[in-house]
């Protein structure tokens, strides 16, 4: 083996460094290792969303040549500004992952903008041509694992009433309650899911009392879209309720109660995202993907989940994975007013990015977007 | 009803019960900076104290595996964290409450680095004691669960309220508090008392703490307080300093706490972000109704800096 063979595997396999300089518009030269900076808003360790990207960066860290810059609770403000500005100017980075949704319009535009030759990355954003080219914005159809989680929710409660513990109406977490209203109901048309919105993101006490006034109604399976699902798991196992996770897998909080759950797989898709620009083929701006795609997961059925609701959640699952895929949200659906929100016969497949913009809930849904 | 649920009743039964789950750590945290604010001190770092509180009675808790260890671990640290706080305020020109705010970011950043590994572990809880025993509607049930801390808190306030009138160290508090001039004419050193005074309230405003990662919502993490602290000690302004006062005003809190979720229970749905600051526009409307251009606060300690 000759030394050229040598140092030119170096720069593709180990390194990935230089060519990743290289692909962000830099002089092979410039880096020598490249530094990649996170961007977090709620704290690193909070058993949910900010984990699971966590997770992810730290499967990063791992990558000889690459080198993992975070900052955790950044306001969706100018704050997270001063903190692009102070990663790529003080630590160097190159590549950016602002992982949180209210992050990408106007703040990260406005430095995409700024600094052309560096490459943004933002998780849950819609990038459209309008946008700068060197952003881009990734999310997964964690809908698919929550439709799943419906699934099994709908088929294990016994009252037929669904909770969900929600943070704030935004589309993502609209889709995420009303994919998880429509498995239940697929399986059980009684099922009927009880929304409350506790208004942030972190708000342990409204979560815990979200949670027991569920209960109080009648509801028997709860799962959430919050940061840190903990407290909706520890207060509803208490109560003697079940539970579908997010984020990640809380099953080792409360193992009876954890039916299942909808997981991120950051860890699966960032180092692909290297591989990517160390090909040299760039990361497509707009990038999306579900279960098929392993950027989302579902967490393994707890013992509580009966034989009959693992065999249609398997089903369902099958149909996810599957060549032609599967459309949650199919024509002919109504929102929980009554107005029809997609006509008969045109489906709205999961790639759809008008599912992005989702400011309904379907019917059998219990709540209101404001 | 048939299934289960008890429909509308939910929401009286929510403020209720929220208003004995809620309510705890306000309850001590306002106890403390009472006791505190009576000796005429303020102590604005008591959001530190009670986050710090809240970490180290869960670290305690699961290391040692008793919650009651824990609890004690969050009252010591309460009173350092007090004693800290007089011990600078004892040193010439110092304002009390710029360093009130400088230990309120003090405790909760030592907290979150402290508390960083004790985020995934489960720690064991305090026990609830069931007083809906007589009831066979579990919603019932589920509300009357009350623990320990809280009926602690209960009995606490009447006798800091008989304390400050009749007992001789409630008067010396009172004393320092209102003239600190009057209380070394008499033989006593003010910045002991005051010592004193700004470690109990820490003490208690850690067990305040140990409330909220042991037993509601019963885990610890970094939003856990959510400014219950300084809301706390607001209240005890609100309160006018009375003890008595600030038991009502905690139960106040914590109901009305408890009244944006329940609402949205039962299908109340518009508006919930007015619902969810109800503790907030609470505390507006009483302030509006019962202040007075013409005298100032009834009950404020004349030494108090902010009353000064």
């Amino acid at each position: 083996m000759d030394s050229g063979r040598i140092s030119r595997r170096h720069l593709l396999q180990g390194g990935a460094a230089l060519t990743l300089g290289a692909a962000a518009g830099l002089r092979p030269a410039f880096a020598a290792e490249t530094t990649i900076g996170f961007i977090y808003v709620g704290s690193r360790d909070d058993y949910g969303y900010n984990q699971a990207h966590a997770q992810g960066a730290a499967a990063l860290k791992k990558i000889p040549g690459l080198k993992v810059v975070e900052e955790e609770k950044v306001p969706e403000t100018d704050a997270v500004e001063k903190t692009i500005e102070s990663m790529i100017n003080l630590d160097g980075a190159t590549l950016l992952f602002p992982t949180s949704f209210g992050y990408y319009n106007p703040h990260m535009i406005k430095m995409a903008t700024k600094y052309p030759k560096l490459r943004f990355e933002h998780c849950g954003g819609l990038w459209s041509d309008k946008d700068p080219k060197n952003a881009g914005s990734y999310f997964g159809y964690i809908d698919e694992a929550q439709y799943i989680s419906g699934i099994v929710a709908g088929l294990t409660s016994k009252s037929s009433k669904l909770g969900f513990v929600a943070a704030k109406p935004i589309p993502q977490v609209l889709r995420n309650i009303n994919a998880f209203t429509l498995g239940a109901k697929s399986v059980n048309p009684k099922a009927t899911t009880q929304v409350i919105f506790t208004g942030d993101w972190s708000m342990p006490v409204k979560e815990a009392e979200a949670t027991n006034s569920l209960i109080d109604q009648g509801v028997d399976v709860l799962t959430c879209h919050v940061d840190g699902p903990k407290t909706m798991v520890e207060n509803a196992a208490r109560r003697g309720a079940f539970v579908c996770g997010y984020h990640t897998n809380q099953s080792a909080l409360a193992p009876k109660a954890y039916l299942t759950g909808a997981e991120w797989n950051w860890e699966a898709l960032y180092p692909k995202f290297v591989k990517m620009i160390a090909a040299g083929e760039g990361i497509p701006n707009f990038y999306r993907g579900g279960l098929k795609e392993e950027i989302v997961k579902v967490s393994p059925y707890g013992e509580a989940v009966s034989a009959e609701a693992r065999k249609a959640a398997d089903e369902a699952k099958a149909k996810f994975l599957s060549a032609e895929g599967y459309a949650i949200f199919k024509g002919g659906l109504a929102d929980n007013k009554g107005k029809t929100v997609i006509p008969a016969g045109t489906d709205r497949g999961q790639k759809d990015p008008e599912l992005e913009k989702m400011d309904y809930l379907v019917e059998g849904v219990i709540g209101a977007t404001s | 009803m048939a299934d289960g649920s008890i429909g509308l009743w939910t929401v009286p039964l929510a403020v209720l019960g929220g208003a004995i789950r809620v309510s705890t750590p306000f309850l001590f945290v306002s106890l403390g900076e009472c006791i505190t604010e009576r000796s005429g001190r303020i102590n604005l770092g008591l959001e530190g104290t009670l986050v710090m509180g809240a970490m180290s009675a869960y670290g305690i808790s699961y290391v040692t595996g008793s919650p009651w260890l824990g609890v004690l671990a969050a009252g010591i640290t309460g009173a350092l964290l007090g004693a800290l706080h007089a011990g600078i305020c004892s040193l010439p020109r110092v304002n009390d409450v710029a360093v009130g705010i400088a230990l309120m970011l003090f405790g909760t950043g030592l907290a979150f680095y402290l508390g960083k590994p004790l985020i995934e572990p489960t720690a064991p809880r305090l026990p609830a004691i069931d007083f809906g025993w007589w009831s066979d509607i579990p919603q019932v049930r589920a509300a009357l669960r009350v623990n320990v801390l809280f009926l602690i808190g209960v009995a606490l306030a009447p006798i800091l309220y008989w304390a400050f009138r009749t007992t001789r160290w409630g008067l010396l508090i009172r004393t320092a508090g209102e003239s600190s001039d009057a209380a070394r004419a008499m033989g006593h050193s003010v910045l002991l008392i005051r010592l004193r005074a700004t470690m109990v309230g820490g003490f208690l405003a850690g067990i305040g703490g140990s409330f909220l990662s042991l037993f509601y919502p019963g885990s610890w993490n970094e939003g856990l307080s959510s400014g219950q602290g300084i809301t706390a000690v607001a209240l005890v302004i609100f309160a006018r300093w009375d003890p008595l006062l600030c038991l009502w005003a905690s139960l106040a809190f914590g109901g009305a706490a408890a009244l944006g979720p329940a609402l949205q229970s039962v299908g109340v749905t518009s508006g919930y972000h007015l619902f969810n600051a109800a503790p907030y526009i609470l505390t507006l409307a009483i302030m509006i109704i019962t202040c007075s251009p013409k005298r100032t606060l009834t009950g404020a300690p004349a030494e108090l800096s902010i009353t000064r």
